[in-house]
Order: C-alpha cells, then sequence, then structure tokens
C-alpha cells in the first residue's frame, strides 16, 4: 500500500480529479494549502506597498492506493496537472505501515478496495 | 426658452449622483458572481468605465450625442464641453444636463463587460469600452433623445431601454463572440464567488434606478413621479414571479434569481416608466420575467458564454419592456407620449419594434468594427495562463482575498 501525495495547482483541480475518476481512482482527500516551487515570484502593489508574494496557492491531494493502482494514480495526476510551466506542483509515494476503513474495520488492501470491487 | 427652474435643478442633481452610484452597484453585482480570482478584474471594468468613458464623454460623446447637426449624428459644437455653461438647458443649467446624460454613457458601457468577464485583456477591455461609447453609444442616444430621426418618428424610450440596455446587449453579444468563452466554460463548474456582492449591487441598482426613471423627467414633476412610483411597482411584479418561476422549477428561491429579477424589471420598465400607468408598470414587470429566464436557462445550455447573461437580463428584458411600451402608453398618463395598443393605437407598436431593430443591427455592425479595431493593435484575450491564474493577479497586481502570507516587503524598489 502506498500513500499518493499530490500537490498541484487549484486550477487545475478539476482535471485532476477528472482523469482520477476517469481512471477509477476514487477515494481521496484534498486540502488547500500555500507553497513555493521555485515560481518567479508575484510582485502586487497596494497603494505605497509593493510585497513580493513568494507562496502561491496550491492544491493537497492524498490518496490511499494499493501497489497496482500506484502507477495508474501517478498518470492520471500528471495528465490532468501539466501545464509546463514551473509552478505545476509534485507528486510523492509515501509506503504506508496499515490502513483501516473506519465504517467496517477492514484492513489494508481491502481498506483501499472501493465498496463493489473484489480485492484483487 | 424657460428659466432655470430651482426644483427641477434639486432634483435632475440628486439623480445624477443615483445614476453614477448604479455603475460600482453593477461592479458588486457583476464581481459577486465571477471566481475569487476575477473579482477585482470584474469590480475593475465597471470602476474604470466612470474614468474613461466619463472623459470620453465630455471631451467628444456629449457632442456626439446631444449637438445640433443632422438626425444621424450630433454635431462638434459641444467638443471639450465647449459652450456648455449655466445657460438653461430646459428648466436646468446646461452642465448638470451634459453630467447627467453622462452617467448614462458610462453605465452603458460597463454593462457590456458582464459578457467578457474572466478572459479579456484589460487594456483591450478599456480601448473597447471608450471607442464604443463615442461610436455606438453617442450616435444612439443622438437618435432617440438628440433630435435623431427615431425621436422624430415617435419611438418611446422614456430612460433608455433601447439606448441603454438593447444596445448594451447587441455590444455585448458581438463582444461574447468575437473574445470567444472562456477556458472553462462548459468544461466545469464555475460558481459565483460571493453571492451577498451580488444581491448587495442588485439592491444599489434599484435605488440607482430611481434617478435613472425618475430623472429622466428632466423636472421634478408628475411624470418624475410615475416614471418613479413604476420603477418601485414592476420590479417588485418581476421579483414575485421570478421565485415563483423558480420554485416551481427547483423548488427553491434562490438569491441569484431574485437579484437577477429585481435587474430584468427595472430593464424592462425603462423605456415605459413615464408613459404607463402604475397597475400597467405591475403587469408589464410581471410578463417580462419570464423571456429573461427562460432566455437565461436556454443560454446556459449553449456554447455562447455570455457570462453573466447580459443578453437574457437586457437585450431580453430591454426587448420586452420596449415592445409592451408600445402596447402599454398611455396619453392620459403623460401628454408628451402616445397611445399605444390598449388605448387603439397599434401604429406605435411598430415604431417600438423599427427602434428595437435598428438598435440592435446598428449596434452589433459597429461593435463588431470597434472589437475588430482594438483586436488589431491589443489581442483581446489574456493569455491562457493568466487566465488560469486569475486575472486579478496578472492584470492588476492585486487580489481580492490575499492572506498576506510568504508576502516580503519591498522597500523603496530594492527588494532584500
Amino acid at each position: 500500500m502506498k500513500l499518493v501525495v499530490a500537490v498541484i495547482r487549484p486550477d487545475r483541480l478539476t482535471s485532476v480529479l477528472e482523469a482520477l475518476f476517469r481512471a477509477d481512482v476514487k477515494g481521496l482527500t484534498l486540502s488547500r494549502v500555500q507553497g513555493h516551487g521555485g515560481e518567479t515570484e508575484r510582485v502586487e502593489t497596494y497603494r505605497g506597498t509593493t510585497v513580493k508574494m513568494e507562496l502561491s496557492d496550491k492544491v493537497r491531494l492524498e490518496i490511499g492506493v494499493s501497489d497496482h493502482f500506484v502507477d495508474t494514480t501517478v498518470d492520471a495526476i500528471l495528465q490532468g496537472a501539466r501545464t509546463g510551466e514551473v509552478g505545476d506542483g509534485k507528486i510523492f509515494v509515501l509506503p504506508v505501515e496499515r490502513i483501516v476503513r473506519i465504517r467496517t474495520g477492514e484492513k489494508d488492501r481491502a481498506a483501499v478496495t472501493p465498496v463493489g470491487v473484489p480485492a484483487g | 426658452m424657460a428659466p432655470i427652474n430651482g426644483s427641477d435643478t434639486a432634483w435632475l442633481l440628486v439623480a445624477t449622483a443615483l445614476v453614477l452610484m448604479m455603475t460600482p452597484a453593477l461592479g458588486f453585482f457583476y464581481g459577486g458572481m465571477v471566481r475569487a480570482k476575477n473579482a477585482l478584474n470584474t469590480l475593475m471594468m465597471s470602476f474604470s468605465a466612470l474614468g474613461f468613458v466619463g472623459l470620453a464623454w465630455a471631451f467628444f460623446g456629449y457632442s456626439v450625442a446631444f449637438g445640433h447637426s443632422s438626425q444621424w449624428c450630433g454635431g462638434g459644437q459641444y467638443f471639450f464641453l465647449r459652450s456648455v455653461g449655466l445657460d438653461a438647458q430646459g428648466t436646468i443649467p446646461h452642465i448638470l444636463f451634459f453630467a447627467y446624460q453622462g452617467t448614462f454613457a458610462i453605465i452603458t458601457a460597463a454593462l457590456i463587460s458582464g459578457a467578457i468577464v474572466e478572459r479579456m485583456r484589460f487594456g483591450a477591455y478599456i480601448a473597447f469600452i471608450t471607442l464604443w461609447s463615442l461610436l455606438v453609444y453617442a450616435p444612439i442616444a443622438h437618435w432617440v433623445w438628440g433630435g435623431g430621426w427615431l425621436g422624430k418618428m415617435g419611438a418611446l424610450d422614456f430612460a433608455g431601454g433601447t439606448v441603454v440596455h438593447i444596445n448594451a446587449a447587441a455590444g455585448a453579444l458581438v463582444c461574447a463572440v468575437l473574445v470567444g468563452s472562456r477556458k472553462d466554460y462548459a468544461r466545469q463548474a464555475i460558481l459565483p464567488q460571493n453571492v451577498p456582492f451580488t444581491l448587495l449591487g442588485a439592491g444599489l441598482l434599484w435605488v440607482g434606478w430611481f434617478g435613472f426613471n425618475g430623472g429622466s423627467a428632466l423636472a421634478a414633476n408628475g411624470t418624475a413621479a410615475l416614471a418613479f412610483v413604476n420603477t418601485m411597482l414592476a420590479p417588485t411584479a418581476t421579483l414575485v414571479v421570478w421565485t415563483m418561476l423558480d420554485l416551481v422549477r427547483t423548488k427553491k428561491a434562490t438569491a441569484i434569481g431574485a437579484a437577477t429579477g429585481i435587474v430584468v424589471g427595472l430593464v424592462a420598465i425603462t423605456p415605459a416608466a413615464g408613459f404607463i400607468s402604475p397597475i400597467s408598470a405591475i403587469i408589464l414587470g410581471a410578463i417580462a420575467a419570464i423571456p429573461s429566464y427562460y432566455a437565461l436557462l436556454f443560454r446556459a445550455s449553449t456554447r455562447l458564454d455570455d457570462s453573466l447573461d447580459v443578453i437574457a437580463a437586457h437585450g431580453v428584458g430591454g426587448v420586452v419592456g420596449a415592445l409592451l411600451t408600445g402596447v402599454l402608453a398611455q396619453k392620459s398618463w403623460n401628454d408628451a407620449g402616445s397611445d399605444g395598443v390598449i388605448a387603439g393605437n397599434w401604429h406605435q407598436l411598430g415604431v417600438q419594434a423599427i427602434a428595437v431593430v435598428t438598435t440592435i443591427v446598428y449596434s452589433a455592425v459597429v461593435t463588431f468594427l470597434v472589437v475588430k479595431l482594438v483586436a488589431f493593435v491589443i489581442p483581446l484575450r489574456a493569455d491562457a495562463r493568466d487566465e488560469g491564474l486569475g486575472l486579478d493577479v496578472t492584470q492588476h497586481g492585486e487580489e481580492a482575498y490575499s492572506h498576506g502570507e510568504g508576502a516580503i516587503l519591498v522597500l523603496d524598489g530594492r527588494s532584500d
């Protein structure tokens, strides 16, 4: 089992979600975060105050998947999130020790298999 | 020539301020309906019209609209406010008449922004509305109010149903087509960032509209009172019918629906305000809700990204209002008007239809030329990347809702 963590552009979120759902990746968690990924900072001016904005709004996705689904998930995120410009984000794949589905108590691989699909 | 009248002047001073307020109000009405990343840009599209169109009006537009020349276009005798002084224009000072009419030019140009929000390059927009106010708005204002051929033919347009609303909507249609859809349009959900802003805008528009319609009597008299009361009554009926339609269709009375219903009622009563009875105003407001409501639903199912439904609200509402003016007008309520169909005069309906059609045709054709001219010099659209990031940051270097985290102060241009 792996945890796929992706930090992406907010305006690519819809296309990433579409790509994930098309690839049958159905369970995910989303948070709105801020980060800096080497993109050129934006300069903003409010009356006399000029500031460099070092942080940009990003969206962080966390997706628990079984091993054979990792590539599918990563590919879907790549396809949906890439614009080719600096600041597209990163994907991290992390090992996971345990997963428990709260509703049923199912563990590990069964816990990240969508309802109705045999864990195989 | 009649001398300047104190009460007329007092009312028009107030009315001018009320109509000026409608343009920021429109900014909030529109600004609430776009995404947060484009909120300032959308508001700026209205606010900047106050400056650019206002100045163009003072330098050239007023003379084109109200100068004396042919019945097609005004002359140049008022360019740069030459001979616009304290002398009487009707019963109010000429400069006040100029300022009052200027507020109309400003909001008409700003109305078009609803069709191109969230993707048009700001510089191109500014160039467009400035030229548009001179080449489209001013001539049509001349036709109807400046001694031009539509006014002479007897077309009834009390406060600008054709000049302002139908005209802006025809321009909006052409702009939406030429600028093209937003890249996310019909691909992903585009939700309003702040519905309370939209309601705030609709409320302030209603208040401002008392100056727009009531002031169009150009006097503090019975006709002004009639227009004022009709401006209160027609949107009440539109709001009720709109809410009913919402309830029947979705089982919910939506807030954006209420705001839209108010604006549609105001648009529809505009040409009729000083010519029809208060009961007729209620009937007009009620009827006007229906075509606009369904036009809006239909538009959303098409590829036409008239983002904030200028055509459904101002075009359809304006046409319904202009035609119903020809039906409901009664000389017993206003001597200076004419009788409509209910008083047995079918001819008036034909005249109204001619005014509607010629306005649409002229506005569409000349808007097309103006947009093409601007596109020749400045690209119409923001880059796709900028559109994704949002126009607030990319066009204005500001955010509507900034966090402040990660902001580093730049002192004296040094970036340390």
